[in-house]
C-alpha cells in the first residue's frame, strides 16, 4: 500500500519532517552517496512589512502535474538517483516550513545543481499562489526571482 | 460544445467565482474565447489579450491562437508565487 511518504511528489495542507522524507527517500537505492535539501519556510517580512500570516492556494491537479514534470526532468537531465518535491498549501505560520525539494546523486555536484534549478522551475512553471497578510491586509505576491 | 473556464488567486477574487461554462462554435481559439470570458467578467478579457495572465488548457500552458475542443478545462492564473 502506497504511504504518503512514498509518494514523491505531494501538495498537502499538513506540515512535514525534513527528517523522515530524508530517510523514505534515502531506501529510494543503496547507491545514493550524496542528498542535498532545500527547505522554504515562512519568514516575518516582506519589503519592510510584517508580515502575520501566509496563505498558499494551487491548481489542483495541474500543480502536481508539474511538480512531477520538474521532478522527472530533474532525476534524467541531472542524472540523478531520486528527487522528492513537497509543498505545503493553506494556511501557515510564520516560520513553518513551506518547501521541501530533496535531490539524490551517486555524488554531491549533480544533487546541488539540481536542487537550485528544481526551486527556480517550481516558481516558474507551478500554479500555486502565495497570499501575505501585513497590516494593511491581505496582499497577493507578485512573482519573484 | 461546452468549455469551463476556471479562475485563481488574485482573479478569482476580481471574477468573484470560480469558474465558468461557455458554449462555444467550433474552431474557437482561446482569443476568441477571452471575449465571452470578457462579457461575463469585464476586467479579464485585456487581461486575457495584453497576456497580463497565463492561460491553461486541461493543465499546460498554451498559446492564445489554440483551438478548443468540447468538455476543455481552461483555467486563468496570475503569475505563480509558490515556494519562497
Amino acid at each position: 500500500m502506497s504511504t504518503a511518504l512514498e509518494s514523491k511528489v505531494r501538495i498537502q495542507r499538513e506540515d512535514f519532517s525534513v527528517t523522515d522524507e530524508i530517510e523514505a527517500i534515502k531506501k529510494s537505492s543503496r547507491n545514493i552517496g550524496g542528498i542535498t535539501s532545500f527547505l522554504g519556510t515562512g519568514r516575518e517580512s516582506n519589503k519592510g512589512e510584517t508580515i502575520s500570516e501566509l496563505n498558499f492556494e494551487h491548481y489542483p491537479q495541474m500543480a502536481e502535474k508539474k511538480l512531477a514534470e520538474i521532478r522527472e526532468k530533474a532525476i534524467k537531465d541531472f542524472g540523478l538517483i531520486d528527487m522528492s518535491i513537497i509543498h505545503r498549501i493553506g494556511n501557515i505560520e510564520i516560520g513553518e516550513n513551506i518547501v521541501l525539494i530533496i535531490a539524490c546523486g551517486e555524488h554531491r555536484q549533480e544533487t546541488f545543481k539540481a536542487c537550485e534549478w528544481a526551486i527556480a522551475e517550481l516558481k516558474r512553471t507551478t500554479p500555486i499562489w502565495k497570499r501575505e497578510t501585513t497590516s494593511k491586509g491581505e496582499v497577493w505576491v507578485q512573482a519573484t526571482p | 460544445m461546452m468549455v469551463t473556464v476556471k479562475y485563481f488567486a488574485s482573479l478569482k477574487q476580481m471574477a468573484g467565482k470560480e469558474e465558468d461554462q461557455f458554449n462555444v462554435n467550433e474552431d474557437t481559439t482561446l482569443e476568441q474565447l477571452s471575449e465571452l470570458i470578457e462579457k461575463s467578467v469585464p476586467q479579464l478579457g485585456n487581461m486575457v489579450r495584453e497576456k497580463k495572465v497565463i492561460i491553461s488548457l486541461n493543465y499546460d500552458v498554451v498559446p492564445l491562437d489554440t483551438v478548443v475542443k468540447d468538455g476543455d478545462e481552461i483555467a486563468l492564473l496570475p503569475p505563480f508565487s509558490g515556494g519562497i
